[in-house]
Formats: structure tokens, C-alpha cells, sequence
């Protein structure tokens, strides 16, 4: 499919293959070299590319932080919200928008940490969004400081000594509070990860991805993990896929095992539809 | 529920006016004393083809009600002093983002949980300066239930019209009253559709404003690709960081109302034309005001009043030119000192302004306006 892209657009010299989905005046982009969130972007916007549903139907919300910048470079109805509520932004946009792929596209701290209520509530009612966290685990923008996916031990600059406080395992509270879609990939998984938010955008109800990521000019620093390569092939390394295990044994030791895969894809009634379950849609909605 | 008269709580004719004003979509969190105006969304919202959602709070509702207006409803909240805090945030960035939307503010006596079933007025300067940087607001205030109905109407208009939150700062004594309420038929009921973009998608600009600076919006899903950023924007609604930017954004934000104040401001005035003393009253204490009014004529006391219905931006002009033909103003309200410091600036020594505080958790009684009306 990607070489099918490249193909369409040969003959075109300088231009992105999914230059029709970003918004190119604004490159270049804020993201430092070796950053993992362009890869990730990346790999959203060729789901989207691939996922053969009309552009015009998608449009993505974020919140603050070094991902939160990704609304600001997708060429789609975009919106960049405040920290911690680009979730319930979205389901405020979805409920408008009944009919259009809402994406939510943040980082870890932006989306567990000042926004973890908002999460486990929208996972709750099983809203149709797509939820897609770039978990670098720390706070890149601000320079690298603890947050609740901090792995155990860690150093940050506001934990100089290692991060004396346990993270959170994301698919397992996901899962627990509803996720109809469940998976974790890491930033070389690129396919995987493709086809994976492929399935989120044509799964009914709320689906959540986590892609572990290395953030090399803060976390990888303070931690000593070395190049941004180097990173990425140690995650890739000790990775293993566990597809349709129980989240709760979605181990994440960066040291000693990172376990990826689907961990949930099933059906369950989504807001709208028990929403109109109970009020059956008789009168068009329209301001 | 049109074209008929009602006996209803302040709170729901609240409500009963958002769905008449084509409100589609409410966000909220229960809180005393503004849960009626959801309890009231939740059953009538269904039947008009609207939804009622129930937030995990009110930092959640008031984005969604953000979100859903981009969607295209008209949406509402309502909340009283603490989620009225929690709201903060995200009243700035609609603000910034420019987006049509309604927040009540049923005031009840602060600050923290206070005074929770009991009236107060704290919240004013909260309304005009709560969320972080400089902008301009519109806030509007109602002393009975069918008044906070008309209020509510303007408010929707307004917020369309100038593209903002507007906010309804009534209170618990009003929310809670029951009294006689006439709602119009729908064809004598003026609405202010949403502006929207006549031009195709390669011309438009989401924020480059029309003559009176405001910018008409898209639907969104329309192919248009918008991007809207709480961080301070160009007219593509890009970021950019710089001081210029930041002095052209906030310019439009200013003056698209400071240059339209004529158009937002609404007062009544009363008995003012051979007024020496007049009481300057908002929301419930106009009650016991209208009053303290009639017992200082009765005395042959030369005293009036002005009653203000849009409380931000303040009625600047009319205290300016009542200043200079009275000897001075008497400002009740229920907190020690937020509008009467308004009045007091703008009567800039021409007159004096004596405040009538109280703490909260009563409204006046008219004998202490009265008095401070003599005192004069």
C-alpha cells in the first residue's frame, strides 16, 4: 500500500507521500531529531490514508505537549485543546458529529497524568473515539520531568534520584474501564502499528493504542540509553508480541521485557447506541 | 411549551430558553443550586433531537460543550461557584478559539464549598477576570426567573454574534424562585444563526475577521481543514510565538467588543430623570432595591435606580453621565465590594458611591439599602 503511495506520487520531487494530510506551510515541524512522534504521526496519517474513508471525515484533537502539536501538522478539521481535555473536547465533537472518525492524538502525560478522569470516563461510556497515546514516558516540552508512566526508578529532573512512584500499566486500565480496542506497539512496529489503527478507526466504541516511544533528549538523556537509535532497536529487542493476552500481564520493564500486541477487540453497545436505544433519533439535530 | 404562560422555577425557565434559543447539546456536572437547569436539559434535550451528557466534571463539560459547538450545536453548561473555578480553563481557551457557547453561573455564597444552598454575588470579578490573560467578556444578570429566560436568549445571541462564551451570572434566590414565566412563540423569539463562511475552502481564513472583527466560522467535516490552537494564532489560526501575533490577537479579542459595547449593553432605568440618589443594582438585590426605592420616595427622597442586565462589559457611559447630575450612587450587593468599585471608577469623583455588602447566604433586606440611600 505505502509503495503505492510513493508510486502515485512519483515524478513529484520534494513532495511528502502524504503531503495531501499536512499541513507543509507549517514545517518545519517543533519535534527534535531522533523524536519518535513523527513516526507515529506518520504511521496515523498513512492509516488514515489507508483506511479508504474520506478525509473530510476525519478530524483529530489533541492536548498540550510535545505530541499535542501533532493537530496542529494533520491537514484536517484539527484542534488543539487545552492539557488533559482533549478527550472530553472530542466527545463533545463527536456528539455533534455523529458520523466523522474522531481522532485524539496525545501523550502520556497529557492523557493519563492531568487527563486520566477524563480517559477512564470516556472508556466508561464507550464513546467512539480513537485514542492514540505516544507514551515517551516523561514530559518532553517541559524538559523532561516525572510522570505517571515513569517507569519505576527513572531518573527525570524532578526525580534526580530515580522515580520512587509505580506507573501505570495503560492497556490494563483501559481495558478495565471499557476500551473496545485495546494494543500497544512500540515505534518500529510501524506496520503493526498501521494496520492497527486501521482496525481502531473501523472499531465501534472506544479504542486506545499505546506506542511506547523514545524521547532521546530527555528521558534517553537523564537515563543514559544513548543514541536515538540505539533506543528504539532496545525497545524493539526486548519486545515481545502477546496478542489477545490479559492487560493485566502486559509487562513494561524498559530494562527487561516490553510486551506489544492486541490485548482487546470486542463488541460491546457504544454511547450512541444505547443512547438511541432509549431516545430513538426522530428529530434532526441542527443549531 | 411556546406561546404560553408558566409558573416555574428560575432554573428551569433557564432551560426552557436555551431550547427555545435552538440550544442542542448540554455538558454539566450536578451542583447546587444550578442542578435543576440540567435535570431540565436531561428531559426536555431528548425531545427536541438533542443530547444531554453528564461530564466526569466541569473541566470535562466545559470542553465538551467546546467541542460540540465546533460541531455545530448551539451548547450550554451550568454550574455554580466551584465548578464555575474548574471552568476557568476552558472558558479561556473558547475565548481564544472564539467559540459560541453559554455558561450559567447560579451563584451561591463562597469561597470554597461555602455556603452551598444559599445566595451570594462573589463570583462578578471571578466572571471578568477568572481565567488567565487579558480578554474581554460578556456577562449578563437576571433578578427573576423570567427575566434570567430573556437574559438567556440574549445570551445565545450574543455569543453567536460575537463569537464567544458568554456567561449568565444569576444567582440561588433567583434559580430557586418559582414565579410567573411567559414564553413567546417561537416566531416572536429573535435568533442570531452562526455566522458561517460564504467563501470556498482555498479563500477562507478561520480567523480573518469581517469588518466588525469577528470571523465567520465553518461547518466542521466540510472539507475547510481547519486548525484552531489555544496558543495565540495567526488569521490561518496557525501558532506563532511572537509578540506581534500576540498584540494583533489580542487586540480582536478586546475590541470586538469594546468597539460594540453600545450594541451589548442593556440597563433599565428607573425613576433616574430628577434623581439625586440613584441605587445601582444587579440580579437579586435589585429586588429589595426597587424596594428601598419606593420607601426613600416615600420619604421625598429623590432616589432611582439602574438596573443593570449586562453587567460585562460594565455600563461605563451611563455611570459617567449620571455622575455628573448626581450627588452620589448606592450599590447593594452580596459580597463586599466587586461592581461598586466599577461604579466608583467610572463616577472618577464626580459622585459618590457607597457599597451595601453582605456576606452571602441571605439577600437584603430593603431597611439597609434604605439607610445607606438616607445616609447620603
Amino acid at each position: 500500500m505505502k509503495k503505492q503511495i510513493v508510486e502515485e506520487l512519483n515524478g513529484m520531487p520534494g513532495t511528502h507521500p502524504l503531503s495531501s494530510l499536512l499541513r507543509e506551510d507549517r514545517m518545519p515541524h517543533i519535534w527534535c531529531p531522533g523524536c519518535d512522534i513523527g513516526t507515529v504521526f506518520s504511521s496515523c496519517l498513512t492509516a488514515i490514508h489507508e483506511s479508504k474513508i474520506d478525509y473530510n471525515n476525519f478530524a483529530m484533537v489533541s492536548g498540550i505537549g510535545c505530541t499535542g502539536r501533532a493537530a496542529g501538522y494533520i491537514k484536517l478539521d484539527s484542534f488543539h485543546t487545552t492539557h488533559g481535555r482533549a478527550i472530553p473536547f472530542a466527545t463533545g465533537l463527536k456528539i455533534a458529529k455523529p458520523k466523522m472518525k474522531i481522532i485524539v492524538f496525545s501523550g502520556d502525560g497529557d492523557l493519563f497524568t492531568i487527563g486520566g478522569n477524563h480517559f477512564i470516563h470516556a472508556a466508561r461510556r464507550n464513546i467512539d473515539l480513537t485514542v492514540i497515546c505516544v507514551n515517551n514516558f516523561t514530559y518532553g516540552m517541559t524538559g523532561g520531568q516525572v510522570a505517571s508512566t515513569t517507569p519505576f526508578n527513572s531518573k527525570t529532573s524532578t526525580t534526580p534520584q530515580g522515580n520512587f512512584e509505580k506507573p501505570f500499566n495503560l492497556p490494563y486500565m483501559a481495558a478495565a474501564a471499557g476500551a473496545v480496542y485495546v494494543s500497544r506497539w512500540t515505534t518500529l512496529d510501524v506496520r503493526r502499528l498501521t494496520s492497527s489503527i486501521v482496525e481502531a478507526f473501523n472499531k465501534k466504541g472506544f479504542s486506545f493504542i499505546e506506542v511506547i516511544s523514545s524521547c532521546p533528549t530527555s528521558f534517553g538523556r537523564k537515563n543514559k540509553l544513548g543514541s536515538p537509535l540505539d533506543i528504539i532497536q532496545h525497545f524493539h529487542k526486548i519486545s515481545v508480541i502477546k496478542n489477545g493476552i490479559h492487560p493485566k500481564d502486559a509487562n513494561l520493564d524498559i530494562d527487561k521485557e516490553i510486551v506489544v500486541g492486541k490485548f482487546v477487540d470486542m463488541e460491546a453497545p457504544t454511547f450512541f447506541d444505547l443512547l438511541e436505544k432509549i431516545y430513538p433519533p426522530e428529530t434532526e439535530k441542527g443549531a | 411549551m411556546e406561546g404560553t404562560e408558566h409558573f416555574i422555577m428560575g432554573d428551569v425557565a433557564c432551560a426552557e430558553a436555551a431550547i427555545a434559543s435552538g440550544c442542542r447539546f448540554f455538558a454539566g456536572y450536578p451542583i447546587t443550586p444550578a442542578t435543576e437547569i440540567a435535570e431540565r436539559m436531561a428531559k426536555r434535550l431528548p425531545q427536541v433531537g438533542g443530547v444531554y451528557i453528564q461530564m466526569e466534571d466541569e473541566l470535562a463539560s466545559m470542553a465538551a460543550v467546546l467541542g460540540a459547538s465546533w460541531g455545530g450545536l448551539k451548547s450550554m453548561t451550568a454550574t455554580s461557584g466551584p465548578g464555575f473555578s474548574l471552568m476557568m480553563e476552558n472558558i479561556g481557551l473558547g475565548i481564544v478559539m472564539e467559540v459560541p457557547c453559554v455558561v450559567v453561573n447560579v451563584q451561591r455564597a463562597g469561597p470554597s464549598t461555602g455556603l452551598p444552598t444559599l445566595c451570594a454575588q462573589g463570583d462578578m470579578m471571578q466572571a471578568r477576570w477568572g481565567s488567565h490573560g487579558h480578554y474581554e467578556i460578556i456577562a449578563l444578570s437576571a433578578s427573576s426567573p423570567q427575566e434570567l429566560f430573556d437574559v438567556t436568549i440574549k445570551a445565545f445571541n450574543l455569543s453567536e454574534k460575537y463569537r464567544l462564551p458568554v456567561l449568565i451570572m444569576t444567582d440561588e434566590v433567583v434559580g430557586h424562585m418559582t414565579e410567573k414565566v411567559i414564553i413567546p412563540p417561537s416566531n416572536r423569539i429573535e435568533i442570531y444563526p452562526r455566522r458561517i463562511t460564504k467563501l470556498p475552502p482555498e479563500e477562507y481564513l478561520p480567523y480573518l475577521p469581517d469588518e466588525d472583527m469577528v470571523a465567520p466560522m465553518v461547518g466542521i467535516g466540510e472539507g475547510y481543514h481547519i486548525h484552531s490552537t489555544g496558543l495565540t494564532h495567526d488569521k490561518k489560526g496557525y501558532p506563532v510565538i511572537s509578540a506581534p501575533v500576540q498584540k494583533d490577537m489580542i487586540d480582536r479579542l478586546v475590541y470586538k467588543i469594546r468597539n460594540n459595547v453600545d450594541d451589548i449593553v442593556e440597563y433599565r432605568e428607573i425613576e433616574t430623570a430628577d434623581a439625586e440618589i440613584i441605587i445601582v443594582a444587579y440580579g437579586i438585590s435589585v429586588r429589595p432595591a426597587q424596594k428601598a426605592l419606593e420607601l426613600a420616595r416615600e420619604k421625598g427622597i429623590k432616589c432611582g435606580m439602574l438596573r443593570l442586565t449586562t453587567i460585562w462589559p460594565f455600563a461605563e457611559k451611563k455611570i459617567m453621565e449620571l455622575a455628573s447630575q448626581v450627588k452620589g450612587f448606592v450599590v447593594p450587593e452580596i459580597n463586599y465590594g466587586q461592581i461598586s468599585l466599577e461604579v466608583e471608577r467610572c463616577s472618577a469623583g464626580h459622585a459618590k458611591t457607597i457599597l451595601v455588602s453582605h456576606a452571602g447566604g441571605a439577600i437584603f433586606n430593603p431597611n439597609e439599602i434604605l439607610e445607606a440611600v438616607e445616609k447620603l
